[in-house]
């Protein structure tokens, strides 16, 4: 559908945008345990990402399909977030106790890897998917 | 770290990430939430063991010591409050499936639900002054949903009323954590409860004062409930049913928390302002109820009538009178719930409450009638229900402390109660049914009689188990204005 409220610039702008503003938010999710960012900013700024796409395709449900529902992103972030606190009661430690290896990758140095990174993987998914959510939802007509 | 601490909160949180995952199949959530309920509950009789036999329980989040990371606490009046709760919120959640429409709404329900366990669960098992206001907001923003399911013209109206004076509320909670925090520099409560103890003695009472008017928005304290009639009889009933019995409780068990443990030495004998207020609450709730007409309405008011009981033993700050509180609190959980879900059944079957438009239902269904009756009669303190002995501590815990006036104001609002009951009583269940329908059987759906009937059992045990329910909430009230060993438990030393 291409309707008179849909403008060009917008539309090659975004797509231009897209993967770089995701990329970011990845970086503000990795960088977040000893940094400015985390799993909660990173969400809004991956969300910001796809709002944009939205607003470039004057937010046309059509635009948005094969995407997954924001409600799957919800349960899975929470589930991921859930399982680690669980996880490290079942392991004997205590509820969201946090712990962490140093790998060696290549090309990257010695990289700390916590588990408080699986919890805000979680988190990430949970604000990403309320920002969908919302987007979708908000001016919709009642049932 | 103690795993029963954690759990009541993790597993509902676990349960609605999966009860969304599974949003397509009803049956699936169904199991879901009927499971994690359930295993909840068994956790919390094991934590009340475990509390009444060897005092309170402690644990820190994430291993990081108190008072800098967030603790997890059960003492009695905790595993008390976590008992009641998870009973009936599992009743109700029997009840809600029973019914047809309630959990169907876009799969929200289920998750959600879960979610405001977990808030509840939470509010009471936290230590940590921060991690209170969390667990409010979570059970908050999960009732914002609840309240609102369906999304009927009316519900957002009185809903948005709801969300406006709860976010306000939330609002200042913070700005009072945020002093309680300038002044001290922690929000650890064990913490707290000896840090205060340096604070100077007028800041402290205003400290104490700006908590009971935050809390007592929560908890529907006059002249600060004026939102709560509005907005719960419009939500659909096991919501209705679930916010009443439980989340202004919620709200009572905090201000009873906050003031006993933090400001116990604000409030060196009984209080005056804190026993008007009380009285004020208990009459003109019980007034309004009079006032309604329909069975909802006069149940919602009756909530703030009987909060005023709860505030009435608060304001004695005496051991008897925090024991009759906490009592009160417990037994008024399983009534008011149990109220609500026979009011639903009533609307159910007749399709309104209205006590206009339905009478002689005790002919078409004398179980219904029954079910009535017994938390009806229990609300109003009648022996030798549970209300009874909660009522009587409180009026006799008045009396030794020579509050003539509100022990008087106790007893007549228990006499109002027990007027407006008979209001709905004569309304609604006696005399003949309206003539189209008369002679024909209500049909009741067998899940939702089974739900209710099993909760008005539980307000029958409260009655024939009074004397270990009083001894035990006596133990609660004495490990609330002694609470060495609360302190002892969370910080170790």
């Amino acid at each position: 559908m291409t309707g008179p409220s849909r403008s060009p610039i917008l539309d090659v702008g975004s797509r231009a945008v897209f993967h770089t503003v995701l990329v970011v938010a990845v970086y503000l999710l990795c960088s977040g345990h000893n940094a400015p960012g985390g799993g909660f900013i990173a969400g809004l700024v991956a969300g910001a990402a796809f709002v944009l796409l939205d607003a470039a395709n004057d937010f046309d449900p059509a635009a948005r399909r094969g995407r997954l529902p924001p409600e799957v992103l919800l349960g899975a972030g929470l589930a991921v977030a859930a399982a680690t606190g669980l996880t490290s009661l079942a392991a004997g430690a205590t509820f969201l106790e946090s712990d962490f290896v140093s790998l060696s990758l290549p090309g990257f140095g010695t990289v700390k890897a916590t588990t408080a990174l699986v919890f805000d993987v979680g988190v990430f998914l949970l604000v990403l998917g309320m920002v969908l959510a919302v987007v979708d939802r908000l001016g919709e007509e009642p049932e | 770290m103690n795993a029963l601490l954690a759990l009541p909160v993790g597993l509902p949180v676990a349960g609605a990430a999966l009860a969304l995952l599974c949003r397509r199949s009803r049956p699936a959530q169904r199991a879901i939430s009927t499971g994690v309920l359930v295993a909840v509950t068994g956790v919390a009789l094991v934590l009340l063991r475990e509390v009444e036999a060897s005092g309170p329980v402690a644990g820190q989040i994430g291993g990081l010591a108190a008072p800098l990371g967030i603790t997890l606490v059960a003492d009695l009046f905790s595993a008390l409050m976590l008992v009641f709760a998870s009973v009936t919120v599992l009743t109700v959640l029997v009840y809600a499936v029973g019914q047809r429409g309630t959990d169907v709404h876009r799969g929200v329900f289920h998750p959600v639900y879960l979610l405001l366990t977990a808030g509840v669960c939470l509010a009471v098992l936290t230590g940590d002054l921060f991690n209170l206001f969390v667990a409010v907001e979570v059970m908050l923003a999960a009732s914002y949903v609840l309240i609102t399911l369906g999304a009927t013209r009316e519900q957002v109206r009185s809903g948005m009323t709801y969300v406006v004076v709860n976010l306000l509320a939330s609002t200042l909670l913070l700005v009072a954590i945020g002093l309680v925090y300038a002044a001290t520099g922690t929000v650890n409560l064990a913490d707290l409860s000896v840090k205060l103890g340096d604070v100077p003695g007028g800041l402290r009472l205003a400290l104490a004062l700006l908590f009971f008017v935050v809390l007592g928005v929560k908890a529907a304290i006059f002249p600060l409930f004026f939102w709560l009639p509005d907005a719960y009889p419009t939500a659909p009933t096991p919501v209705t049913a679930v916010f009443a019995g439980l989340l202004t409780k919620v709200g009572v068990y905090l201000v009873i928390r906050v003031e006993t443990l933090l400001f116990r030495p604000a409030f060196p004998g009984p209080s005056t302002l804190i026993l008007a207020v009380a009285a004020i609450t208990m009459l003109v709730g019980v007034l309004g109820a009079i006032a309604q007409n329909d069975i909802k309405r006069i149940l919602s008011f009756h909530i703030v009538s009987q909060i005023g009981y709860m505030v009435f033993g608060l304001g004695l700050f005496s051991l008897a009178g925090i024991a009759g509180a906490v009592f009160f609190v417990l037994n008024q959980i399983v009534v008011k719930t149990s109220l609500f879900l026979v009011c639903g059944l009533v609307e159910h079957a007749t399709g309104t409450g209205s006590l206009a438009r339905v009478s002689g239902l005790a002919r078409r269904s004398p179980l219904l009638a029954a079910l009535f009756l017994l938390p009806a009669l229990s609300l109003a303190g009648v022996p030798p229900l549970g209300g009874f002995v909660p009522k009587l501590a409180l009026v006799e815990a008045g009396f030794a402390l020579d509050r003539w006036a509100v022990a008087a104001a106790g007893l007549l609002a228990g006499l109002l109660t027990l007027f407006s009951m008979t209001k709905i009583w004569t309304g609604a269940f006696w005399g003949n049914p309206e003539p189209a329908a008369a002679g024909e059987r209500l049909q009741l759906p067998g899940i939702m009689v089974g739900a209710t009937a099993v909760l008005v059992a539980a307000t029958l045990a409260v009655g024939v188990a009074a004397r270990p329910l009083y001894d035990l909430s006596e133990r609660a009230a004495a490990e609330l204005l002694r609470p060495d060993g609360y302190v002892v438990e969370v910080l170790g030393r």
